[in-house]
């Protein structure tokens, strides 16, 4: 059964390889693209890893990923133009299907969900069975072709842009930590103030590191690598918490800093200049009472819960 | 001079806050990290390559972007505007309450809202001031600026807390590819399944607050309301 899953999930993968080269080519010819030639290398680079990656040495794939950074570095990528579906249209789509629209979204979620809750080993490969049933009872709601899925495709991966790739790479940094040792240096610096074993100044160093860390970068993703690397698991797994309750609170616990810091502009600047106020970090200021008190039910949770 | 290998944490810090472009500077802190540490070049990018390879899984959910994108372009967004302008009649405070739930369920669902320009600017922020309006006539600017305040942050909440509980959101994948490449197993559903808490806590301070909110608007403007 493992082994049927795990093809199955090499099976995706090579589709996601092929949406991506797929991208690459229509970014290829897209002469209205500037940085085209940037552009669609960095997709085709992208789109061998996930095919390929299984069966190339790792070197190669190593330089591969190098070189993606090589791409964005001397800013060689840009996003193709889409003529944006116009607002009469969708209203009468709406007004034509009606609720008949969430029917592919909400497969997408329960399928998936009942498959990983029913065969334990497909919890992996669930969300892209999920993903071809919704995809196909897409096309059948909206009599979409094939064409149409194979645009949406490229258009939803460029709308993603390099951003969708950062959680993967982020993680893969994570391993780089981890053979480096970076978490015993931290574990070793902070240890003065956290001693080890005391599980309550270990939660709270976890979920405060998250937080502090996510306002000053704005990014809760980068901070949970890092912390989790170098505070959460020295100080709240190894000393017996469930990796997997202590590794959900702390990314939320991250989330509670984008409440607060102005470096997340999207969520806080932004909807501040888009309603007109008058105070721009009026959101933060809104937020900041319900930060504090989710800050402190994170920490409750990790104390009580995770352990 | 064991802190040296930090040099990559600080990278990351500094690029994050001056914007640099993300790829490449999470790329150069492993590297650096890397050669701090005494592993050559080669032996870095073996070690990037299978990294890297090893966490497809993280980027799974590409493959369910062209479904999202059909229902977008079929007006997925606009039949949700439709669900929720029939939400009516209700006080400030539980309207914006009803909406932190439908933000919490649709991020369940892998439903993108869409956030503060396609929702809270057009739909969310006006509704909720006119529910206040239709109460108790004209808003005083400081209370029509905490609606405002209150609708953006609402989306945040909704957002934030109750997207995790989604099999692939990208945070959950993130969580499950970090805890593997540090030598942890866990699947994306006890992440899902861990989020929940959380999710609920959020929307149950979220309707404390809101209810709150109402009835400081009905001390305030109260009478007025009355005499209507």
């Amino acid at each position: 059964m493992e082994t049927f899953f795990n093809n199955l999930l090499e099976f995706f993968f090579i589709l996601i390889g092929l949406q991506l080269v797929y991208t690459a080519f229509k970014v290829f010819k897209d002469v209205n693209n500037s940085k085209r030639i940037g552009t669609s290398l960095f997709w085709l680079d992208l789109g061998i890893l996930f095919m390929f990656g299984k069966v190339m040495p790792a070197v190669v794939s190593g330089g591969l990923v190098a070189f993606l950074g090589v791409i964005s570095l001397f800013k060689q990528f840009e996003i193709s133009k889409f003529t944006p579906v116009k607002q009469e249209k969708l209203e009468a789509d709406a007004k034509k299907y009606g609720n008949a629209i969430f029917i592919p979204v909400l497969a997408l979620a329960i399928i998936s969900v009942l498959l990983a809750f029913a065969i334990k080993e497909s919890s992996k490969a669930a969300i892209g069975v999920a993903a071809v049933i919704g995809i196909l009872l897409a096309m059948g709601i909206f009599k979409s072709k094939p064409k149409e899925v194979a645009y949406e495709s490229d258009r939803m991966m460029q709308a993603m842009g390099t951003s969708g790739i950062l959680p993967q790479l982020l993680a893969a940094l994570g391993a780089i930590f981890t053979i480096a040792g970076v978490g015993d240096v931290i574990a070793q610096m902070i240890g003065g103030f956290v001693p080890e074993g005391n599980r309550l100044a270990g939660s709270i160093a976890y979920v405060l590191g998250m937080v502090i860390f996510t306002v000053i970068m704005g990014n809760g993703f980068a901070a949970f690598t890092v912390i989790t690397a170098g505070v959460g698991v020295p100080f709240v797994i190894m000393q017996g918490a469930d990796p997997a309750i202590a590794g959900a609170l702390a990314l939320t616990a991250g989330y509670c800093g984008t409440l607060l810091t102005p470096m997340a502009a999207n969520f806080n600047a932004l909807p501040a200049s888009l309603l007109e106020m008058k105070n721009p970090h009026g959101v933060i200021k809104e937020q900041v009472p319900v930060a504090v008190i989710m800050i402190i039910v994170h920490i409750a949770l990790m104390y009580f819960w995770a352990f | 001079m064991e802190w040296i290998k930090l040099i990559g944490i600080a990278i990351i810090v500094l690029g994050f806050i001056f914007k640099f472009d993300t790829i490449a500077v999470v790329v150069v802190a492993g590297l650096a990290t890397a050669l701090v540490s005494g592993i050559t070049p080669v032996e870095f990018l073996e070690a990037l390559g299978k990294a890297f390879v090893d966490q497809r899984i993280v980027t799974i959910f590409f493959i369910t972007l062209p479904l999202i994108g059909l229902a977008e372009s079929h007006g997925l967004k606009e039949q949700a505007v439709n669900l929720i302008k029939k939400v009516s009649g209700l006080t400030t405070g539980w309207f914006l309450s009803i909406y932190l739930i439908i933000r919490e369920i649709a991020g369940a669902f892998s439903i993108r809202l869409g956030g503060h320009p396609q929702f809270v600017r057009p739909l969310v922020q006006p509704m909720a001031e006119a529910s206040a309006e239709a109460k108790y006539g004209e808003l005083e600017e400081k209370d029509k600026e905490l609606i405002k305040a209150k609708s953006a942050a609402m989306d945040n909440y909704g957002n934030f807390f109750g997207q995790n509980t989604f099999l692939s959101a990208g945070g959950v994948l993130l969580i499950v590819g970090t805890l593997d490449s540090m030598g942890y197993k866990v699947t994306s559903l006890d992440i899902a399944k861990a989020s929940i808490p959380v999710a609920l806590i959020m929307i149950l301070i979220g309707i404390v607050s809101n209810i709150y909110f109402d009835k400081k608007l009905a001390r305030k403007y109260g009478n007025k309301g009355e005499q209507k």
